[in-house]
Formats: C-alpha cells, structure tokens, sequence
C-alpha cells in the first residue's frame, strides 16, 4: 500500500521527472503518426497496385505472343479453375502517344495496353478508376455523350471541382469540329490558292469508321469522316497525361474525352515496323498511382491486335502478351502460380503474383517503416536515459526517505518496489500522454498540415505529387500497443538501476544522509 | 538451528576463529553455532549469566552480548563498540548516557536491527536477532520495535495521518489494507490525539513544528503496537521545554502502558527521567 501512495506522491511532487518524461510522450505520438501515416500511404498504395494488377499475371516471353487466348484460359481453368473468378487477355506493347494541345502537338512515351473492356474490369479495378459512371458500370469504347464525373468520385468533398469535364463527351467533340470547320474556311478564305487536304482540321485522320473492329488494317478509305458525327476507336488515357494538377488540388485538363489522340507503336513482324492510327479519347483512368496515371493508355484489344499484325484473319483468332487472373476471395495466390507454373513451361511462360510484381516497392516501403520505428525508438531510448539519470537524482534526494521506510520494516524489495513502480508510472503517464498527442495529431493531420502551411507559407503536402487530397493515415490498434509497451518497457528498464541502489541502501547510512 | 548443534561447539571451523577471539569464556554459548549465518565469530561473554540453554528464559526483554562494531573509513577501521554488554528489562525506561560520538547511536541502531553488530550477539525475548535473514529482521522492526529519531523522521510527502499509518501500510497488503483502512485511521486517529496533534491530521511535516513533529513521530511508533520502544536523542533538536513534553509523553506511555523503552540521549537532566541510566564510554557501558 505504501509503494501504491509514495509512487503517487512523487508523480504528483516531482515535477522534474515529468521533465524527463516529455521525451517518452513527444516519442510515443511521433511514433503513432508516423506509422500511422506510414500504414496510411502503405495501405492506399497496396489498394492501388492491387487495383490496377490483377492478382495473377501470365505472361508470354515470346515476342509475338501466345496465340488464341480461349485455349490458354480453358488450360488455366482446368488447372485451378476453382479458385479462379475471372480471366482477361491483355496485349502491352511501348508506344508513341501524340496529344494536340492548342497548336501545339505534345508527344509522351506511353505503355499502350490492349484490353478486353467487358473483362477487365472483372479481373482488376480497372472501371473503378474511369471517370463516366456507366463507363463504371460497364466498361465501353465508345464516348459518352456527357454525364462525365466534374468531382472526383474517389476524393471527397474536399477535391476542387473539374469543372471542364462538365463539358466533355460528344458536346465537346461536335464543339471542336465546328471550331475546326470554322477554322479551316477562315484559313481557305485567307489562302485560297492551297488547297487545303480533307482531314487538316483534325489530326491526320486514317481510320473513318464507326466501328473500328471491322474492315481490314490499315484502312486507305477516302470516306468522308464526320468528326461531329463519328468517333475513332476509343482509347482511355492516364488521367497524368491528360491533366497536371497544381499544388492547390485543381486540376487543368489539356484534353477532354472527345478529342482526338494519335499513337504509334510497332508490329510483331520480323524486322518490326511502325504502325500510327487514330483514336479518339473515350475517359480518363485514374488509379492515383501517378506512375501508372502518367504511363498507361488502354485501347480495344482487337484495335491493337489488328494494328500490330496480331491477328489472324481467316480464322478470326488473335495473339495476346497476358493473361491477367483474379482469384476467388480467399484463394491463396502463391499456390495457384505454383500450381500455373507447373502447367505450363518456364520456357515461353512466367507467372507472377501482383506481389511478385511490386514486391520491391512494398518492401522499399516496408523498410523504411522499420527503420523509422528503430530511429523513433532510439528518441525513446535516449529518453529512457534522461529518465535513468533524474531518477538516479531522485533516489539520492530520497535517501532519507528510504531509510525511514527501511527503519519502519519496509524490505529491499518494497523500496525497490516503490522505484520500479515510480518508473512504471511515470512511463505510464509520458506515452499516455504521447498516445493522447498522437491519436488526436493523426486525427487531425490534415487540419494541422494546412495550418502549417498557412503559418509557413509552404505547402506541407502537395496532392500534385502524391495524387491524394488528404494525407492517409490508419491507426492500426496493434502497432499503438506495441508502441506503449515499448515506452512503458524503457521506462521500467531505465528505472531499475536507480531502484537497485535505493533498495541496497544500508538503512542506518540512509538515515544519518543529511 | 539447521546442522551443527554440538553441544560444546568444537566444530573445527570455530575453534580456529575462536583463537583469534580474546575472550576464553565457556564455549556454552556456542549452542547457537548453527543458527548464525554470519560469518563473523561471536565471542563467548566471560562474565556472561546466560544460562546453557539456547533459549534462555529470563524477564530481560533485550540483551546485547560483548557487541563490537567498527566503520570504516577507506583503509582505516574506526572501532565506535568495544564490547557492548547491556540488557533492557521488560517494561523499564532505560536511557543510555554518553558523550557524542561515543556510540550511542550505533547501539541503538543495532538494538533495532538496523545494523548488524561485527561481533556479539543480540537476543530479543531470548531469540537471537542481529543475524536473521533481512526480511525477518524488516518484520520484527515493523512488528515488535518502534524507533523515534532525533530528527523526526518523517516522510516529507506525506502528511501527519499518513505518515502514522505508514507502519501500517508496509505491514499489510494493498487490499488487507484497504479493507481495514477505516479501522486503522481511528487508531492513528486515537493516537494523534494523545500526543495532541488531532488538529493537525492533513498537515503536511513541514508545516508542525519540531515538538509537533516528534509527537507525530512517536503517533507513528505507537500505530503498530510494539513491545519496545527506541528512542535516538527525542529531544536533541527541541528546546528544553518541548523536549519536556516529549519526555513526559514517553514516561507516560511507559508509566501507564508499560511500553519498554530505551532512550538514547546525551542531556543528563533528560536521562534522569528514565528508570535506569546506562552509561556508554568509550564504547563500553560504564558502571
């Protein structure tokens, strides 16, 4: 009982070894914010990855790729067709991206990816991140008349508005090619002699047709393309490509869906050849990864198979890079690339785990987490020696106390008790505190950052480069405890010294201590 | 009384430390060989009356044996007890006289287990004391002793209730505590009443003044119930007149209760209130 009220007592007199505990709390709440916001930004870029990989992925190593996509995916069904929900095929080839902005064409190098929109969705969050809502729904090619998303659907309310995607769809296209037509006749009044060639007023056009699936490639027809009325192959560009975004979250759009888009990429054949066409922009992709939002354009799998010779006309079959594979919840993805692995040969196949794929991030991540905790963690062992020290301190101004208590037949072990108990209460009270700090600097980060930008005139967090609004942060209960009893463990520890020499004190020395 | 109970002690191993003893006494005392677990020899009291029974039975409540200490200051041994021989009788107010520096304190310190003497023995109702293992010694202070200090010796953060139950709570558990709480403050209570400080409970020490302060002290003796008090110079850091009080509150408590107590004290006009006056020179009691 005495221990219980003396530990009290000098918590509640001692203000100095509160002192030495104001480096356990400060290290307590920067540890909770940091692995918070770590988790934060851990769990937002696994989301997004996972998003935009499927969970397995598998590839041809051959330069042409596999053929016929229908007998691969019947080989993988019937291999682990039980722990698989979905199937898409995927042909990825580099491309030239050429992005007419005002009078000035901006070229981009871009991973060009020919997908199967009524199946991609299925095996990634591929349609999460388009910005039309039926394009979410239902994946499709073809533009939308309007009705494209003016607030990001995956930003809250804080996201500034976009506000010309209000216009996008075919308002905007049938706008641009009036503009075009205008254009064109203002600049044939004003030369007359050049005569003018048929498509000048849009990028050179070469694929008239509504329906881009049909007819042979490349198609010479001198059709008359309408762009008011018709629309190229459609293609979904990188939400970074088309738009950059300012450091006060707006977002300023260079294209909008409806206009038209040109690439270049190269044919299978042997020496390969470039091959150029048209499209026209059907929506945006974002995952907020901004290295896949800046990298990947997406285009009618069919599109591209015919575009790079990848496709056999007479029996309408064609050859893809990838086989991209969702698993059913739960299934384990490790087993079933084992399992694929074994089905087909290592020679024209590779199989690989979205982890497989982005291991070296996540674990870049992941160490950096580890080693910030173990920096962090030296903050709090430091403190533990400032603690060490003033408790030390303390037991030498205590000295007489202590005989008292020993002169009244309190043991060694009781005045030890009282020390230790001293040290655990008072740790207890630092990362208490520290907790309380950490918790509400977590819950309010993004209040806090914008105040510290307001006060310091420099933005603390750009959603330009991290393509969020808010800072994430998650609070994993776990890692709090852990944290507490890591503070509360150093606080013990460094008390035990001190508490050591008070209860070996010879009572009749602790006495005559003056 | 674990392995050698030889009743003559010959045992090899004390015989060679017995040679280096000057006293040739019978080896009678020897008895209690077994139950030292110091390392130091005990020397057989040559004038000593203890009869040849390790328990011996008579109404001395405490008898200190042929008590030697010395302290050390770095290489040098600065001996303060040279053959203590004293008994304390049940219910007698015994002070010890002597000059300062002459060792009173230590005895004292000694007589309450506090330390360890280097030679001698130390009987407390005919049980030896001075070499008990440290938490029977802590349990025989907080049961049996009560000590008052010449400097009070209370605990600063505490105040005058809690500092009487102090005892208390270092005798019992957090819980047997707590659920007699109540019963043990009207003690503490009772007794700051009767050393006339029931106005001053919630006071913290360095609010009394020095005479308010040992009552408190002696409250805080008192609150276990011992069967013997020790007091180290109660009056020396009081005037003449509150060490009066002082001293006419411990003859009381020894007239009315019959509380032994042995005072130690360098003021003969104090020392004469004792029943008894031992006498400590150069230290050995004088006759």
């Amino acid at each position: 009982m005495y221990k219980l009220l003396l530990c009290l007592r000098y918590l509640r007199t001692r203000w100095i070894a509160l002192a030495s505990i104001i480096s356990v709390t400060l290290g307590v709440a920067t540890l909770i914010v940091v692995n918070s916001v770590m988790q934060g930004f851990t769990g937002e870029m696994k989301n997004r990855i996972k998003g935009t990989i499927s969970d397995l992925m598998l590839e041809s190593c051959s330069l042409s790729g596999m053929y016929d996509f229908d007998a691969h995916a019947e080989r993988i069904m019937q291999v682990a067709g039980d722990r698989i929900e979905a199937l898409s095929p995927m042909v990825a080839i580099q491309a030239m991206l050429y992005l007419r902005n005002g009078e000035n064409t901006i070229v981009m190098p871009v991973d060009l990816v020919g997908i199967d929109e009524r199946t991609q969705s299925k095996v990634s969050d591929f349609g999460k991140f388009l910005q039309h809502p039926a394009n979410r729904r239902a994946m499709s090619f073809l533009l939308h008349e309007d009705g494209y998303d003016v607030r990001d659907h995956q930003a809250g309310d804080e996201a500034p508005p976009r506000e010309p995607m209000a216009g996008a769809g075919w308002k905007h296209r049938r706008e641009m090619a009036r503009f075009r037509e205008f254009q064109e006749k203002y600049l044939q009044r004003r030369q007359p002699q050049s005569a003018p060639p048929p498509e000048s007023s849009t990028p050179p056009l070469s694929a008239p047709t509504r329906d881009p699936f049909a007819g042979r490639l490349p198609e010479e027809e001198i059709n008359r393309f309408d762009p008011a009325a018709e629309q190229h192959a459609g293609i979904v560009l990188g939400m970074a490509m088309a738009s950059f975004r300012t450091s006060d979250g707006v977002d300023h759009f260079r294209v909008l869906p409806g206009d038209d888009v040109k690439l270049t990429t190269v044919t299978v054949g042997q020496p390969p050849k470039d091959t150029s066409d048209n499209f026209t922009i059907v929506d945006f992709y974002e995952s907020k990864m901004s290295e896949y939002d800046s990298k990947f354009v997406f285009v009618p799998i069919r599109k591209l198979q015919k575009m790079r010779g990848m496709w056999d006309p007479t029996t309408g079959v064609g050859w893809i890079n990838a086989i991209q594979i969702k698993l059913k919840p739960g299934a384990d993805g490790e087993a079933v690339r084992d399992l694929l692995r074994a089905a087909f040969s290592p020679r024209d196949y590779v199989v690989s785990t979205w982890r497989d794929k982005q291991g070296a991030l996540l674990s870049a991540v992941d160490m950096e987490t580890r080693i910030l905790n173990i920096l962090l963690f030296m903050i709090i062992a430091v403190a533990g020696f400032g603690i060490l020290a003033i408790f030390y301190m303390i037991v030498v101004e205590k000295t007489r106390d202590i005989g008292i208590l020993k002169s009244l037949g309190a043991s060694s072990r009781g005045v030890m008790g009282i020390f230790l108990g001293y040290g655990l209460s008072l740790g207890a009270v630092g990362s208490g505190a520290g907790l309380v700090i950490g918790l509400l600097f977590v819950r309010y980060i993004n209040e806090i950052a914008d105040f510290i930008a307001w006060a310091t005139g420099q933005p603390v967090f750009d959603p330009s480069i991290y393509y969020f609004y808010e800072i994430p942060a998650v609070v994993l209960p776990w890692t709090v405890f852990w944290i507490v009893c890591g503070a509360l463990a150093i606080a013990v520890l460094a008390s035990i010294l001190p508490a050591r020499r008070a209860a070996r004190l010879h009572p009749v020395e602790a006495l005559r201590y003056e | 009384m674990s392995s050698s109970t030889g009743v003559r002690g010959q045992g090899p191993g004390t015989r060679g430390r017995r040679s280096e003893v000057k006293g040739q006494g019978t080896e009678v005392d020897y008895l209690v060989t077994s139950e030292s677990r110091i390392p130091e020899p005990r020397t057989p009291n040559p004038e000593s009356q203890i009869p040849k029974s390790p328990n011996p039975r008579t109404q001395d409540q405490l008898r200190a044996t042929n008590i030697h200490k010395s302290y050390h200051k770095g290489p040098v041994e600065v001996p303060v007890l040279r053959g203590v021989d004293m008994e304390v009788r049940r219910g007698e107010f015994l002070s010890i006289v002597g000059q300062s520096g002459c060792g009173k304190s230590t005895l004292l310190h000694l007589l309450g287990t506090l330390d360890a003497p280097d030679r001698g023995e130390i009987h407390y109702d005919g049980r030896r004391i001075d070499n008990l293992p440290a938490a029977e010694r802590d349990r025989l202070r907080n049961h049996q002793f009560g000590m008052i200090f010449q400097f009070y010796h209370l605990l600063p953060e505490l105040n005058t209730l809690e500092n009487v139950l102090a005892p208390l709570m270092i005798r019992h558990g957090t819980w047997s505590y707590l659920a007699r709480r109540r019963q043990f403050k009207c003690k503490a209570k009772e007794l700051l009443e009767m050393v006339g400080l029931g106005h001053r409970l919630k006071h913290r020490p360095r609010e009394l003044s020095g005479g308010e302060m040992q009552r408190a002290a002696i409250a805080r003796a008192l609150v276990t119930k011992p069967c013997l008090l020790l007091a180290d110079e109660p009056t020396g850091n009081l005037d003449t007149s509150t060490g009066e009080e002082i001293i006419h509150i411990l003859r009381d408590l020894n007239d009315r209760r019959n509380l032994t107590i042995v005072m130690v004290t360098h003021d003969r006009s104090i020392a004469r209130q004792a029943d008894r006056i031992v006498r400590l020179v150069e230290g050995r009691i004088a006759e």
